[in-house]
């Protein structure tokens, strides 16, 4: 059982081998100080820190990562030490953030060697402080115990040392701050990608992801192995997880110092120092980070979903009551996404039986009829009558049991959908649901995203929620053409204003589900045609720029995101990823294109085509809100950008099928509430917290 | 899991002779939700020069579901689950056992989510190989209860002779149950597709 300390809190331990685990949102400095009985630090020896990572009983990570794993043996601790005190500093003159208050509250976790919690600490308030001490482990009468501390200094590492006594702590302090970053020109280890399947590793180790660079950590000698080359390829793969740190602190360029660089390029076969273990993975094919690419590279999480859930199709006479995140998954994100996937399983499948078993009707009514009229003398009266009765009748009752048989797996799925859909978490939920009125920007990334509902004509009654996986894997087209389901007379300026309207939706909900910092939005509006509909995120300040007009806005956007997916590309084949420039926004980009093929000549086209081709690998999105009519002139050629991307509608419309029988289904995007601020309100915290993020 | 591999009938499982037919219903009389018909083989070791080898021989276990005599829907190992999700198929196995004699391919079905007009269910076994029956040993087909693991009935392949593919049982409504009835026809055929015109008579 997890102990949740606060600070002052203590929890005893009872194993003497023990982790600690530390995670935080941005590369940090670990280290561990041991004190005497009176918590007095005798020298630098008693210091285990970047520079001189082992200390008997004790090691720590050699460099600055947003995860560390401090190894530690108290029972192979001198009688004399009666306190470890776990330190964490931000690394100075990298370019990262320079206080706490920039970055996500640090967790730290006491963990058994299998990884089972004893204790956790979040440490939160903290503000201009860049060292801090986490949680001290003291004997008490010949047993160890933790206690949370979370004592945080201004003035950084020297006045941390210095508090504990030390005397050397100014040049400490400064050799530390050297050591780290001459490992620094290595690597620092952005926290972990966020692919499901690493997801899931790390959600199974401990709920802070502590997964990244720890396994490396503590091997070789001065020169450690540098995690961060196949460890940082997916956070660009995805398009920058990066975390709330700041605009990749990992850039090689600030500090080479006298350390030899081979690392830095992050190829393991450029003369790499001796002992360089763990560097097995071929550049640029390690997309889960380690040496071994367990994903397999056809199977992307995509539209098709990930293996419905387990739970058996059985639905035995009386069902049990339905529980939301009644699926498996190792978070209720993932549950609910799973059984939101189940449902929309269930529901395409009772749908077909309900359909086959009325096609089959019909077809045996036709052909009974047909046989019967086939003898004239049944043709007026008497006997045939009675044959097209029976005939008839035999089509009703059938008719009827299977309208029963559907009626009753309907009403388990709705009873299901009463009790999920008000626990949908935000990414799911709908714009009217409480989730929204209580937002606060997250810390993470969500597992999927809610882009609408789908229903069939059988069940109007049941939305089931359209979820698709994120990072995005396809482009979206929101189409501004067409017409609507129900043929309601929508002229084609209403029916752009409302594709322009849903794409704003879809971006802000986009922008709010991710983390401050890890999402941004551009938008070409050629001749300013959505400039009302842009309103909310124009005037929230949420855009990365203005929305781009004119030919030459055009030919701008495209051509800086060109070069971002180019240069993206180019670090990752050369498993490079960390000698990107250091100004490159590591954030996923969503592009949003009105207007479409206005303001475009053929190479503004061709560059549109190469971002939706090459894009999503790299975390650049593209939204188009267009016509395809428009874009008639340009015959055939485009018809594969059109098939790559997901078409979705401004209303309904039922052009979307399952992946299982293939029934259309009709889509609906999710609207916000008439007269409802939800949007801006959210759009407002969104900005808010990206203002203090870029602080 | 109950051990099948010397043919034994554990429990209260019935050992079928062909024609013979069962009614699907629980020990303590309640119907059954769940079924799966388990299928095993084994290639038989060849006589001749290098006598100890085998060849793999790949079975294939069907299910044709059928409305009014009409075939309308199939589960094979190209469409593992029915339209309407009812009858599902673990998976292909192109090997067969190597003697633990367990269930190579199964195929479940939920019977009281069969669509309404599905009256029988016929269960077919195929050498997609091409190697005869006479090549395969301890072959089996066997009805399990998928609740509880129960085998309800069993039915072994033996005699085999120079025929590709076997015609092995039915499941058919009667009156608001179901009946499984074991057919143990053979025929000759590489799918499901060449058998149609000797499942016909059967129904």
């Amino acid at each position: 059982m997890t102990a949740e300390l606060v600070r002052g809190q203590n929890h005893p331990l009872s194993q003497v081998h023990l982790e600690v685990r530390i995670s935080a949102g941005a590369p940090i400095v670990a280290g561990a100080t041991i004190g005497d009985e009176r918590g007095k630090v005798h020298g630098v020896e008693w210091v285990a820190h970047p520079g001189a990572p082992t200390l008997p009983g004790l090691e720590v990570s050699r460099q600055a990562a947003a995860d560390h794993r401090l190894a530690v043996d108290l029972g192979a601790m001198p009688d004399s030490v009666h306190r470890v005190s776990v330190l964490l500093a931000l690394p100075s003159g990298v370019g990262g953030p320079v206080h706490f208050g920039a970055v996500a509250a640090p967790f730290v976790a006491v963990t058994g060697l299998d990884g089972t919690e004893v204790a956790s600490y979040t440490i939160t308030g903290l503000e201009a402080e860049s060292a801090v001490v986490a949680l001290e482990l003291y004997r008490r009468q010949d047993a160890w115990k933790v206690r949370a501390i979370g004592q945080g200094y201004a003035g950084g590492l020297a006045e941390l040392l210095a508090d504990q006594g030390l005397p050397e702590a100014r040049s400490l302090a400064d050799t530390i701050n050297e050591a780290v970053s001459r490992a620094h020109s290595r690597s620092v280890a952005p926290p972990p990608p966020r692919t499901p399947d690493s997801d899931r590793t790390r959600r199974t180790a401990s709920p802070a992801p502590a997964q990244s660079a720890s396994p490396y950590t503590a091997q070789g000698p001065q020169d450690t192995p540098a995690p961060g080359t196949s460890d940082q390829a997916p956070s660009v793969v995805q398009g920058g997880q990066g975390g709330p740190a700041p605009a990749q602190p990992s850039s090689p360029y600030g500090a080479e110092g006298a350390q030899n660089t081979p690392a830095q390029a992050g190829r393991p076969d450029v003369s790499p120092p001796a002992g360089r273990a763990g560097e097995a993975a071929p550049p640029g094919t390690s997309t889960t980070g380690g040496p071994v690419d367990y994903s397999h590279p056809g199977r992307r999480t995509a539209a098709p979903p990930p293996a419905p859930p387990t739970a058996p199709p059985a639905r035995p006479g009386q069902p049990a009551r339905p529980v939301a995140g009644d699926a498996t998954g190792w978070s209720m994100d993932e549950r609910l996404y799973n059984q939101v996937w189940g449902m929309f399983e269930d529901l395409a499948r009772t749908v077909a039986a309900y359909r086959s078993a009325v096609d089959f009707a019909d077809s045996r009514l036709e052909q009974e009829i047909d046989r019967a009229l086939a003898d004239p003398r049944n043709r007026l009266g008497g006997p045939g009558d009675g044959a097209r009765e029976a005939a008839r009748a035999k089509h009703s009752q059938l008719v009827d049991q299977a309208r029963a048989a559907l009626d009753r797996d309907l009403a388990q799925l709705i009873a299901e959908a009463e009790v999920v859909e008000p626990a949908l978490p935000l990414a799911y939920a709908r714009w009217d649901s409480p989730v929204w009125h209580g937002y606060r920007v997250p810390m993470e990334m969500p597992m999927a995203l809610r882009l609408g509902d789908l229903r069939l004509p059988e069940s109007v009654a049941l939305n089931i929620p359209m979820l698709v996986r994120l990072p995005l894997e396809r482009g979206l087209w929101i189409d501004s053409g067409g017409e609507s389901l129900d043929g309601s007379v929508v002229d084609s300026g209403e029916l752009r204003r409302l594709a322009m309207d849903t794409a704003v939706t879809h971006a802000a909900r986009l922008l709010a589900v991710h983390p401050a910092g890890e999402f941004a939005v551009h938008v070409i509006d050629p001749a300013g045609a959505g400039a009302l509909s842009l309103a909310p995120l124009v005037r929230a300040g949420v855009l990365a720029g203005p929305p781009a007009a004119g030919a030459a806005g055009v030919a701008d956007v495209l051509g800086r995101l060109t070069q971002r997916v180019d240069l993206v590309q180019m670090a990752l084949r050369a498993g490079a990823a960390d000698s990107l420039p250091p100004d490159l926004d590591t954030a996923q980009q969503l592009l949003i294109v009105n207007d479409f093929p206005h303001g475009f000549d053929d190479r503004a086209v061709t560059r549109l085509r190469y971002l939706a081709d090459e894009g999503p690998a790299v975390g650049v999105h593209l939204m188009m809100v267009a016509d395809r009519e428009d874009a008639a002139a340009y015959g055939p050629l485009l018809d594969p950008l059109w098939r790559s991307l997901m078409r979705l509608t401004p209303v309904p419309d039922d052009h979307l099928a399952d992946p299982w029988v293939g029934h259309a289904w009709t889509y609906e995007p999710l609207a916000v509430p008439h007269g409802s601020q939800v949007l801006q309100q959210v759009l407002d915290q969104v900005a808010a917290a990206r203002r203090s993020w870029n602080r | 899991m109950v051990d099948v591999s010397k043919g034994g009938t554990p429990g209260g499982s019935v050992n079928l002779t062909k024609g013979q037919g069962i009614n699907l219903q629980k020990s303590d009389g309640g119907t059954l939700t769940a079924v799966r018909m388990g299928l095993g083989w084994q290639a038989a070791p060849r006589r001749g020069l290098f006598g100890s080898r085998t060849r793999e021989i790949d079975l294939d276990a069907s299910a044709v579901l059928f409305a009014d005599k009409q075939p309308v829907d199939v589960v094979f190992f190209r469409h593992l689950v029915s339209d309407d999700g009812s009858v599902r198929h673990t998976g292909d196995n192109l090997v067969g056992g190597v003697g633990q004699g367990g269930d190579d391919e199964a195929i479940l079905v939920d019977l009281p989510r069969v669509p309404v007009h599905i009256d029988q269910i016929v269960f077919t076994v195929n050498s997609f190989t091409g190697q005869t029956f006479q090549e395969v040993q301890n072959a089996f087909c066997r009805l399990v209860d998928e609740a509880n693991g129960d085998e309800l009935a069993r039915y072994t392949l033996d005699g085999g002779g120079q025929y590709t593919a076997q015609i092995m049982a039915k499941v058919h409504r009667v009156g608001a149950g179901w009946r499984m009835t074991a057919l143990g026809t053979p025929a000759n055929g590489r799918t499901f597709q060449d058998l149609m015109p000797a499942i016909l008579p059967h129904l």
